[in-house]
């Protein structure tokens, strides 16, 4: 049902697509991406070469055109001198969308993913407007069974989650990308107690945490913050905590837990890892 | 003058206003511990008895509630007494202690650091040395281009002259903001004030600083008084008004510095304190002083209550909660000040 769900969002966007593109236009050849999500895709559906550009946070993978474009402060101008023949974003910010149609440059903008299908189906889009329709579909249905694979390995349990994005516990509910994720193990998210104001992203009070005993603690802010097993370990009253007795604090790279792309499957990996890990 | 038994009476009720506090901050929270048991685990601990409580719980008592609650009292007193005193020194009713460009200076030290040292941000001692350098850095640099427009100039230079510098770091702390926007999210919830992740090492840093000033400060209440007259009736009178400002100025300011360090920019604190004191017992500053010492530590311990536990188990920022108090405040003093000043 998932992913006959995907299917449909991917067919929907595919048809938005052709109704707004005259029939047959030219695949492009000069790709500014200022989306490190959409990068990523990119690269992973063999579109690689067609990029010329990519924004200052776009930093995997490691063969990308990083330049200092970015993709919070987008500048039309700055974005134009790559002389784009598409520009794929995540976001609208000082209204670049409608300065670079004004240029009459193709735009792509492909927001958060709010689930798996969101992924999937703006992989596929990417694939459809650069010519590589097939390796984006392959690469979508790898990922599936890479995740129904790492998902299947784990016992179902309710395991209290704790997910981390910064040392102030700032966190996420289940109602967000990442979320959805801890729901595919079954996990119990002690965020979602915590979202009156349906943000997705509460900032958690310390003696919350501490008296939810959270037994998997995943930090997303290993390289913003150098948070590891070893420093959560050692905040005051944090050491009696189920995740640290029974070894369950998993460090992520925030890039690869702030993002919507292919890498999400080793997230997924990362996650199931530590589930499966003896108590 | 005000009769003393009136000064004995209000000191006695800002007392019990700041045990009132602290009980609520210990007792309140996100997690229900027991009242009793909560008392009994805190003399445990200090007595160096077992505690009543069980580990996770008594963790949550001794290593976060606590040492949060504490830290909020020496923070509030601090911001309100060193409010209180930037008013008597600049005879300016709405003097803060971020007047001569301590907010801005701490606020810049810190942006640099989020943004250039983003690894050690939070947990590290850099951002608490940064904005601490960067709040005295800012004042010195205030004070250095107020005097310069001579002593006869008087007090009014020196605000001015505070302005002009925040409004410069402010320039420049925006522009280092615009450069690293991913890490606007961090420098924004340290500007709304932070307790939220503080444990008894944040305690230990500030506390030198504020007790050291608080002494400063009280010891010169009573030329505060004269001051109020005037500088040049206070020369008169005796009074070398350029040293007392100087040594209230760098007391509170260091404390503010140390209290900014640890706990981002609280606002308001420092005006809405004294100021309530003022309309309550009147402005002499032998009584101000003291109250605002008392009362803004009580007062921020509750800000906290509420920061903590008006969305539990989410976190509010702090600044949100004095301001929300404080910006309504403003206008009672506003129009009481019109009759008065």
């Amino acid at each position: 049902m998932y992913r006959s769900l995907s299917l449909l969002v991917a067919f929907a966007a595919l048809v938005a697509l052709l109704a707004v593109q005259p029939a047959g236009a030219a695949v492009p050849h000069r790709i500014v991406s200022l989306s490190p999500t959409a990068t990523e895709s990119l690269f992973a559906i063999g579109a690689g070469k067609q990029v010329v550009a990519v924004d200052d946070q776009s930093d995997y993978p490691k063969r990308a055109p990083k330049t200092t474009l970015s993709g919070f402060t987008p500048n039309v101008e700055a974005i134009a001198g790559y002389r784009p023949d598409l520009v794929v974003l995540s976001g609208d910010a000082n209204g670049v969308v409608a300065g670079l149609k004004k240029l009459g440059i193709r735009v792509v903008l492909q927001q958060a993913a709010k689930n798996l299908g969101g992924t999937y189906a703006q992989i596929r889009q990417l694939g459809v407007v650069t010519g590589h329709p097939k390796q984006a579909k392959a690469v979508v249905i790898r990922m599936q069974k890479a995740i129904a694979k790492a998902v299947k390995g784990v016992p179902k349990r309710r395991l209290a989650v704790y997910h981390e994005l910064d040392p102030t516990y700032f966190s996420a509910t289940s109602s967000t990308f990442i979320g959805r994720i801890y729901k595919l193990f079954g996990l119990r998210n002690i965020a979602d107690a915590a979202d009156s104001t349906a943000s997705g992203f509460p900032q958690l009070s310390a003696e919350y945490i501490v008296s939810s005993n959270p037994g998997l603690i995943v930090l997303a802010d290993t390289r913003c913050c150098s948070q590891s097993a070893a420093t959560v370990g050692s905040r005051p009253g944090w050491g009696g905590l189920a995740a640290v007795r029974n070894h369950r604090v998993v460090g992520i790279d925030d890039s690869v837990a702030s993002r919507w792309g292919p890498r999400v499957v080793d997230f997924v990996r990362a996650v199931a890892k530590a589930l499966r890990r003896k108590a | 003058m005000i009769p003393s038994t009136r000064g004995r009476v209000s000191v006695l009720a800002a007392l019990l206003f700041l045990a009132g506090a602290l009980l609520a901050g210990v007792l309140v929270g996100p997690v229900d511990l027991g009242a009793l048991d909560v008392v009994h685990a805190t003399f445990a601990h200090v007595l160096g008895l077992r505690s009543p409580l069980s580990g996770a719980d008594d963790a949550i008592l001794w290593d976060l509630r606590l040492p949060r609650v504490i830290l909020a009292a020496l923070v509030g007193g601090t911001l309100a007494a060193a409010g209180a005193s930037y008013q008597g020194v600049f005879r300016n009713p709405l003097a803060d202690p971020y007047l001569l460009g301590a907010a801005a200076g701490a606020g810049l030290g810190a942006t640099l650091v989020v943004a250039y040292a983003p690894s050690s941000s939070v947990t590290g001692d850099f951002l608490p040395l940064a904005a601490f350098a960067g709040a005295g850095v800012a004042v010195i640099f205030a004070y250095v281009l107020g005097r310069s427009a001579g002593v006869a100039a008087g007090p009014a230079a020196l605000v001015l002259a505070g302005v002009t510098i925040a409004s410069f770091l402010t320039a420049l702390q925006t522009f280092v903001q615009q450069q690293h926007v991913d890490t606007v999210q961090e420098v924004y919830s340290w500007l709304l004030g932070r307790l939220a992740t503080s444990g008894w090492r944040d305690v230990g840093i500030v506390l030198p600083y504020a007790v050291v000033a608080w002494v400063v400060i009280l010891a010169h209440r009573r030329l505060l008084d004269v001051l109020a007259v005037g500088d040049e009736e206070a020369a008169a009178l005796g009074v070398n008004v350029a040293r007392v400002r100087l040594l209230v100025v760098v007391a509170a300011t260091v404390a503010t510095a140390a209290a900014v360090a640890v706990s981002g920019l609280i606002g308001f604190v420092g005006i809405i304190v004294p100021h309530t004191i003022r309309l309550i017992v009147g402005g002499s500053y032998r009584l101000l002083l003291p109250l605002s010492l008392i009362v803004g530590a009580g007062f921020l311990v509750f800000a906290d209550v509420i920061a903590r536990t008006i969305v539990a188990p989410a976190e509010l920022p702090i600044g949100v909660v004095t301001a929300f108090f404080g910006a309504p405040f403003f206008a009672v003093v506003l129009r009481t000040s019109r009759r008065t000043l």
